[in-house]
């Protein structure tokens, strides 16, 4: 089958289903007259969408710093701590049972008590909320990445007597790599969630998330969904650089790719 | 439903049959593959034949047409008197790949029933022919094991066992003994060629190894290199085999002529 | 939200999203005990970090070198280790006979009833897609891009919308109640492991063990119970610890989003008001939901030992 045609099945069929899915919503409510606090029409939020165009805009922007920030500091932290965790075992001991039970434990339960700790206009209990639900997919990636080593490459390094810093450079980062950009598809989704989740406990109320919640109250549904929508767009837009960066700097064939 | 061939007098009807037979793969696009081209064969009841040729050579494609698991561009596949197809839902035969491929969420004896749960034996029937089977490959002791506790010729056993629980009269074989030591090749060809007398069922065995093609086999199928062609058929004729076998002039003979006709293929 | 990083060692690759791998049962009994052991002495250095962040914080006065410490370290923001564990042997209300652990504890069990409804509801769908991906390649094609997305969708944009629909709905001949809409949005998150993670262990066989299966002119529905469930069990497994901690997040959630009463998370929004008055009070309501969350973790690791017991170490 041609490269074109290969293409084409690719992204057809979703998009089939998605025109498909809002044609048939469209009709959905308006045959039925579903009121708009049920489930608003794809046009009214549509329409929405265009009339709250800056306040979407703004608030993306600020939901956005507070999850790139979280995104970042995570990112560092994880991939710093997955480096001395591979390094020294006692660390990796320490930290991946607590990793375990973070996994476990529903943490977004932090925030009122992050509001309580900080002060109520600052953004830093929204940005350590994301930093830490970001730490530990980096961080278990980054281990596992850089812990997997391949016993093959390790004894051809040893057999040019190559020194420690330099297996690390040439062989296990590159071997790490992979792993860490899994991790990091993972994180960069959950930022943005995390972020718009976390304005849902108070605090500021210039996010994506507080207007979400605004316009609910006031029973505003469809600019309730317009700002839902920026929060998705948002989200993907974090997920499709994290994919654009992983295709730059680790364009060899991903390991654990899902084979057919 | 099983379909146990009506029963034919010797030599009636071939076990398979191909007739100028070919298959191309990507027809028409970029990459296209010649695989084989122009097969004839007739094989006969009984009989036990090995395919051998060069890497590429398209063998392993063959024995795969005969088991309808892929369809030829051209001619006619018989097997069993009926179509290749027919024959694969009637079940008339049993194959065993490279990989052992047990399930290892199952014990041995379990992997042994799995044809004959899909054909529908209730479970006593299954139960006495699994131990059968394994007693048959010597290893009725092992009935309750899983296949990560067992060597790698012993998971072949079972999987030869597996492909004869139902007895079939078509043994299809793509180099089974591929993976394994010498020894235990040596050993599991004896106990094939122990096993073939025993059960009177047709083989179509693949290889690369030519001593073991002509250990096994009445006949030797040699192919040319892709795209595949019958190059020549050896006859074997050596008669019962045993430990002697493989020491004799006349073995050693029937190699020189296999590997000459390969020599030539290439 | 969960962080999605499944547990321990196995932590692996997907192309579409998060999912687990397969991670075969560890060497038993003293790896278990040494990571328990490691466990608690995290906490305990956890409590040593807290308490000393709070001793160095009232030393230097809140200010280190002219800037601000960012957290505050007086009690009323946070209260000392021992004032919080001690606040769960003392009343809920000034005059009320019933113990803040009780309450906690109440609401933690009324909590996970939800988490379970919404987790049960969530494996089914999330299986009856992996099946129907599995089988129908566009199906696949075209659905699996939204089922991932449809994670990106915040829960609480959801809850409005279940609450209100279920408000029109009868099921089996019962009235919609409120904990069903957090069932549902429970499940929400719940089925998108699964889906993923069962899709991934459907399509696990080798070409070969699809082959034999061909050659015994076997149906698609023998194959998927004789081959593919099976094959599936390893991928399954880590799936079903992601969804029943995903279920127990988003019950949490959408009971506050609901305004659902009685569970853990409403617990927490009105402690949390009481802050700046009770302060301790808030964190034993939060050291509640956590022990609810260790609790279906530590199940669904009984659930992984028992179903893996038979299989050997596999690794995605």
């Amino acid at each position: 089958m041609t490269a074109a045609r290969r293409r084409r099945r690719a992204w057809l069929p979703p998009l089939l289903v998605g025109v498909g899915l809002l044609l048939a919503w469209q009709v959905f409510v308006e045959v039925r007259h579903i009121k708009p606090y049920l489930l608003p029409a794809p046009s009214a939020i549509w329409h929405q969408i265009a009339t709250n165009k800056g306040d979407i805009l703004h608030a993306a922007r600020v939901t956005g710093t507070n999850a790139l920030v979280g995104l970042l500091a995570g990112t560092v932290a994880g991939a710093a701590g997955g480096a001395l965790a591979s390094r020294f075992r006692f660390i990796g001991e320490l930290t991946t049972p607590v990793a375990v039970a973070v996994n476990a434990v529903p943490i977004i339960v932090l925030i009122p008590i992050f509001n309580n700790m900080f002060s109520t206009t600052s953004a830093i209990p929204r940005r350590l909320m994301v930093t830490i639900i970001v730490f530990f997919p980096i961080f278990m990636h980054t281990l596992r990445g850089l812990t997997e080593a391949d016993a093959t490459k390790e004894e051809l390094m040893r057999s040019y007597a190559a020194s420690e810093w330099t297996v690390l450079r040439k062989v296990r980062i590159p071997g790490a790599l992979p792993f860490f950009f899994t991790g990091l598809k993972i994180a960069s989704s959950l930022s943005v969630i995390t972020a718009v989740v976390a304005e849902y406990f108070g605090g500021l109320q210039d996010g994506l998330g507080s207007h979400i919640v605004g316009a609910a109250s006031n029973s505003a549904y469809g600019r309730a969904w317009a700002f839902v929508t920026a929060s998705c767009l948002l989200g993907l837009v974090f997920y499709s650089l994290a994919v654009t960066g992983e295709r730059i700097i680790v364009p060899w064939q991903h390991r654990h790719e899902g084979a057919r | 439903m099983t379909a146990e061939p009506a029963a034919t007098p010797e030599g009636e009807l071939p076990a398979v049959e191909l007739l100028a037979v070919a298959k191309t793969f990507h027809a028409g696009r970029g990459g296209q593959v010649d695989a084989l081209r122009d097969i004839n064969l007739v094989i006969e009841r009984g009989e036990f034949v090995s395919l051998i040729g060069p890497s590429g050579c398209g063998k392993s494609t063959l024995l795969r047409l005969i088991a309808n698991l892929t369809d030829p561009t051209a001619g006619h596949i018989a097997v069993n008197g009926k179509s290749a197809r027919q024959a694969r839902l009637d079940q008339d035969y049993g194959m065993a790949f490279q990989q052992a491929g047990l399930f290892e969420w199952r014990t041995v004896a379990k992997n042994i029933e799995l044809p004959l749960e899909l054909r529908g034996w209730d479970r006593a029937r299954r139960q006495a022919r699994a131990e059968e089977m394994l007693k048959l490959v010597k290893l009725g002791d092992f009935a309750g094991h899983h296949p990560w506790e067992l060597s790698g010729g012993m998971q072949q056993r079972v999987a030869i066992a597996r492909a004869l629980a139902f007895d079939p009269p078509l043994l299809l074989m793509d180099e089974p003994f591929g993976a394994l030591d010498e020894m235990t090749r040596e050993h599991m060809q004896a106990e094939l060629n122990r096993i073939c007398e025993e059960t009177g069922s047709t083989a179509v065995f693949v290889t690369h190894s030519i001593p073991e093609a002509v250990f096994l086999s009445d006949r030797v199928v040699v192919l040319s290199a892709r795209p595949g062609r019958i190059v020549t058929v050896v006859e074997v004729g050596l008669g019962a085999r045993n430990d002697d076998t493989r020491e004799s002039p006349e073995f050693f003979k029937k190699i020189t002529e296999v590997r000459e006709a390969l020599r030539g293929s290439a | 939200m969960s962080s999605l990083a499944p547990a321990g060692e196995a932590a692996v690759a997907a192309p579409a999203g998060p999912q687990a791998a397969p991670a075969g049962p560890q060497a038993g009994g003293p790896r278990r005990l040494r990571r328990v052991v490691m466990f608690l002495v995290a906490l305990v250095l956890l409590a040593a970090l807290w308490e000393g962040y709070k001793w160095f914080g009232q030393a230097v006065h809140g200010r280190v070198v002219g800037w601000s410490l960012p957290a505050r370290t007086d009690n009323g923001s946070m209260p000392h280790v021992w004032d919080i564990l001690r606040r769960f042997g003392q009343p809920e209300r000034r005059g009320s006979s019933q113990r803040i652990w009780a309450t906690v504890a109440a609401g933690a069990w009324f909590t996970l009833r939800m988490a379970m409804a919404g987790f049960a509801a969530g494996v089914t769908v999330g299986l009856a897609l992996a099946v129907v991906m599995q089988r129908f390649r566009v199906a696949e094609r075209g659905l699996l891009p939204y089922v991932v997305l449809s994670q990106t969708v915040p829960l609480v944009a959801l809850a409005p919308l279940v609450v209100g629909w279920g408000g029109n709905l009868t099921v089996f001949g019962l009235h919609w109640r409120l904990w069903m809409s957090v069932a549902v949005i429970a499940s929400y998150l719940a089925f998108f492991p699964v889906a993923v993670g069962g899709l991934r262990g459907l399509q696990a066989p080798a070409p070969e063990a699809v082959e034999l299966m061909d050659s015994y002119a076997a149906s698609w529905r023998q194959t998927l119970l004789k081959l593919r469930f099976p094959a599936a069990v390893p991928y399954l497994v880590p799936a079903l610890k992601l969804a029943a901690a995903s279920s127990v997040v988003g019950a949490l959630v959408a009971e506050i989003s609901t305004g659902t009463r009685g569970g853990i998370g409403r617990l927490i929004i009105e402690y949390s008001r009481e802050a700046t008055s009770d302060p301790a009070k808030v964190y034993t309501a939060m050291i509640g939901a956590a022990v609810l969350g260790l609790v279906v973790a530590g199940v669904v690791g009984v659930l992984d030992l028992v179903m893996m017991r038979q299989r050997p170490q596999v690794h995605a």
